[in-house]
């Protein structure tokens, strides 16, 4: 397939591999931002074939994982409504709340939709008048201009029955927030590339030069995560710290101002709670007072619910990249995609499910339960 | 972009106090993912089916029942249909309805021959709409050699469904010297898959309410008794037939891994995928292995059969796109393991219930 076979290429990976291997003389430890590429990373089993001095630290860049679990509650709550209908990105379907998720919401009566787009919602609150639509608008700033524009429409369209329940993140307040911890490991940065296909890459410069990381912006295929790593190793070898960018087929340093414009209409930058890391300041977005009247907080009143996170995992230190999931001592036991303690078990873009999918094999082999001694297949 | 002052702020996180949720245990109602043919759907029988009526039998793990009756081994197995929307490229719920048992008869190396069908109607559906659909299961059966011997309809009020829904039933001989069921899977066995993966799922998705994509693809819905016919006429000792429909071929791998207590080790760049699979698969974030088939089989033969098993199914009209995927080994017991294309390794894992697609 264009744009995925090429990029499959078992031949060129391992020519840029040797590459790596010919660079590195001593370890360096990178962090991919994005869960798509962990996903990515895990699936191809690619760390396992870099040289023993490369590490890779899985950041915190799945959208699902670092929605904070009173939003969740307040999705919750506004899903089992009866006049909502509650439309969502399937994955954050099983992300649990407190106590149930939006599966458990669906099966109890409430009117859960998987869409794929959020004009896929603005198209419903049109067809559906006396129904409240609430769209579930949640990401990083690959999602937002989306959203926004699925605001925008709803507005011009005089949609009142339309609303968004905003929990949007954006990446470069939480690499500041991660390089200035003081437990950081982290020496160089494969930022995520769809994110600055979005914001182009000017936000970068600086963090780049202040906390002296070479910021290499990268793709998700095998062959792009390749070469951000290449270009990483080889800026540190050199003792450099530049922005670079390793996607130009998807990104252009000034980003796509549409998309930025649309962002900057509808959303204003504000503090963000990230489940299980805390509070990080400027590190999302919310609807401006413009677009208040399309606040889901606001409509369903749910601006009140504060929930405390308990502590029972240690998802924080993996989205820190302080440990690796495997380091837990609840993965894989009490801890796995059927019951997850946190929500990097829940995506498979989160890092702890990336590992549990495809990372078991020095565990011990899958139990042989009595339910799967009989057929669950018809 | 936070400023110096705020980045000082940011360092105040303590990661020693980042924490998690509490966990979301089990479901005390039934989810999607119940009927997803994965591991919810495991957990349903253990938790429901199987205290209430559980016997040797059912605990065979097999898409159909072998009793001995009468002298003969009769295969016996049921399935029921829903699928929206009721008519997708390449068939409808009525080829579904016929196929999907015959398959699962087919699996245990019968000869099906007789099928029930049961329906479930709502209120309010269009007659010119029920006729297409028997109309289809008509001409599925003709095709597959078996004939629909008995029947029943109900209706439920408008509302309380989802148009038609279809449960067949079907019975068929098991040949004499043939004993194929999961746990019979060996290390050395070869595994083969008989065709392109993934075109029924990705079918019927790319004409579902509110995700239509143009992709020139057509569920693969197809009976395949026929070709199980074929292969058994090289040798009777396959050890194991399945055919991946929900949950895919993952899921059936897994099934015989955990069956068998063997391994499946499986080569990611021999299983065909059509362009088209991959591509949609590609966007909306799911991983072919997991998606739906509904004309395709896997075997595990024994290896000195294999190349005579593979030559027989590529010169079968249901068998022509057949490929070796894979073998089965001694290592990791119950666990599928994918040779990646670029040479490293991946867990293959059930699926827990429906593939979510992902956000981005």
């Amino acid at each position: 397939m264009k744009y995925i076979d090429e990029f499959n290429d078992p031949e060129l990976a391992r020519r840029l591999l040797d590459e790596i291997r010919a660079t590195v003389t001593r370890p360096w430890a990178l962090m991919e931002v994005c869960g798509g590429q962990t996903h990515s990373i895990i699936r191809h089993g690619i760390d396992q074939l870099l040289p023993d001095e490369v590490e890779l630290i899985h950041g915190p860049g799945c959208p699902v994982c670092v929605t904070p679990l009173d939003v969740i509650d307040k999705a919750l709550e506004i899903a089992a409504r009866p006049e909502v209908v509650f439309c969502s990105f399937g994955d954050m379907l099983r992300v649990p709340g407190t106590g149930r998720d939006l599966f458990r919401v669906k099966g109890e009566g409430g009117d859960v939709r998987v869409v794929y787009s959020p004009l896929d919602a603005v198209d419903l609150a049109r067809k559906h008048p006396d129904r409240q639509v609430v769209f579930f608008a949640i990401g990083f700033e690959t999602t937002a201009p989306a959203n926004a524009m699925a605001v925008h429409q709803a507005r011009r369209l005089g949609l009142a029955n339309f609303s968004l329940l905003v929990s949007h993140v954006r990446v470069p307040p939480a690499i500041e927030a991660i390089m200035t911890a003081p437990a950081c490991r982290v020496q160089g940065f494969l930022a995520a590339g769809h994110v600055c296909s979005v914001m182009g890459t000017a936000e970068y410069p600086d963090l780049a030069e202040r906390h002296r990381v070479p910021v290499v912006v990268t793709g998700f295929e095998p062959l792009d995560i390749l070469e951000g790593i290449r270009r990483a190793v080889h800026q540190l070898e050199r003792g450099e710290h530049r922005v670079e960018n390793a996607y130009p087929r998807a990104v252009r340093d000034r980003g796509n101002p549409a998309a930025v414009r649309m962002i900057e209409e509808v959303f204003e930058v504000t503090d963000r709670n990230w489940r299980g890391i805390g509070r990080i300041p400027d590190s999302g977005w919310r609807l401006t007072d413009a677009f208040r009247d399309f606040d889901a907080e606001h409509r369903f009143d749910v601006t009140g619910i504060r929930t405390e996170e308990p502590a029972a995992c240690r998802a924080g230190e993996v989205l820190q990249g302080l440990i690796k999931p495997t380091d837990c001592a609840a993965f894989g036991t009490s801890c796995t995609p059927r019951t997850p303690l946190g929500a990097t078990m829940v995506s498979s873009e989160g890092a702890c499910a990336a590992y549990y999918l495809y990372r078991r094999m020095t565990d011990s082999p899958a139990p042989v339960s009595s339910a799967q001694e009989m057929n669950p297949v018809g | 972009m936070a400023d110096l002052a705020t980045a000082s702020t940011a360092a105040a996180v303590d990661p020693a106090n980042w924490t998690c949720p509490a966990p979301l245990r089990d479901q005390p109602v039934v989810v999607m993912g119940h009927g997803g043919g994965g591991a919810l759907s495991a957990e349903l029988i253990d938790q429901v089916f199987a205290p209430a009526y559980g016997n040797p039998t059912l605990a065979a793990l097999t898409d159909s029942a072998v009793l001995g009756l009468g002298g003969a081994r009769l295969a016996f197995s049921t399935d029921s249909h829903v699928v929206r929307p009721l008519f997708f490229p390449g068939g409808s719920l009525g080829d579904l309805a016929v196929n999907g048992t015959v398959n699962d008869l087919a699996m245990s190396g019968a000869r099906p021959t007789h099928l029930s069908a049961a329906f479930i109607l709502e209120e309010g559906v269009e007659l010119a709409v029920l006729e297409r659909v028997a109309r289809a299961m008509g001409a599925a059966a003709e095709a597959a050699g078996v004939t629909i011997a008995t029947g029943d309809t109900k209706v439920v009020e408008s509302g309380h469904g989802d148009g038609v829904y279809v449960t067949t039933a079907g019975v068929g001989l098991v040949p004499e010297g043939v004993d194929i069921r999961p746990q019979r899977a060996r290390p050395g066995d070869a595994v083969i898959v008989s065709g392109p993966i993934g075109l029924h799922g990705v079918a019927v998705l790319s004409v579902r309410e509110g995700l239509e994509f143009g992709v020139g693809i057509t569920s693969d819905t197809a009976p395949l008794a026929d070709l199980v016919a074929a292969m058994l006429a090289v040798t009777p000792d396959l050890h194991v037939l399945r055919d991946p429909t929900r949950g895919g071929l993952g899921a059936a791998l897994n099934e015989i891994a955990r069956a068998s207590g063997t391994g499946v080790r499986l080569r990611e760049r021999a299983v065909p995928v059509p362009d088209e699979v991959a591509n949609a698969c590609g966007f909306l974030g799911l991983d072919p292995l997991y998606v739906a088939n509904e004309g395709r089989l896997v075997a595990f033969v024994p290896a000195e059969h294999a190349e005579a098993v593979l030559a027989a199914m590529r010169a079968h009209p249901q068998g022509t796109g057949a490929a070796l995927i894979g073998e089965c080994v001694a290592d990791h017991p119950g666990m599928v393991v994918v040779a990646t294309g670029l040479g490293g390794t991946r867990v293959l894992d059930l699926p827990l219930g429906e593939q979510l697609p992902r956000i981005c």
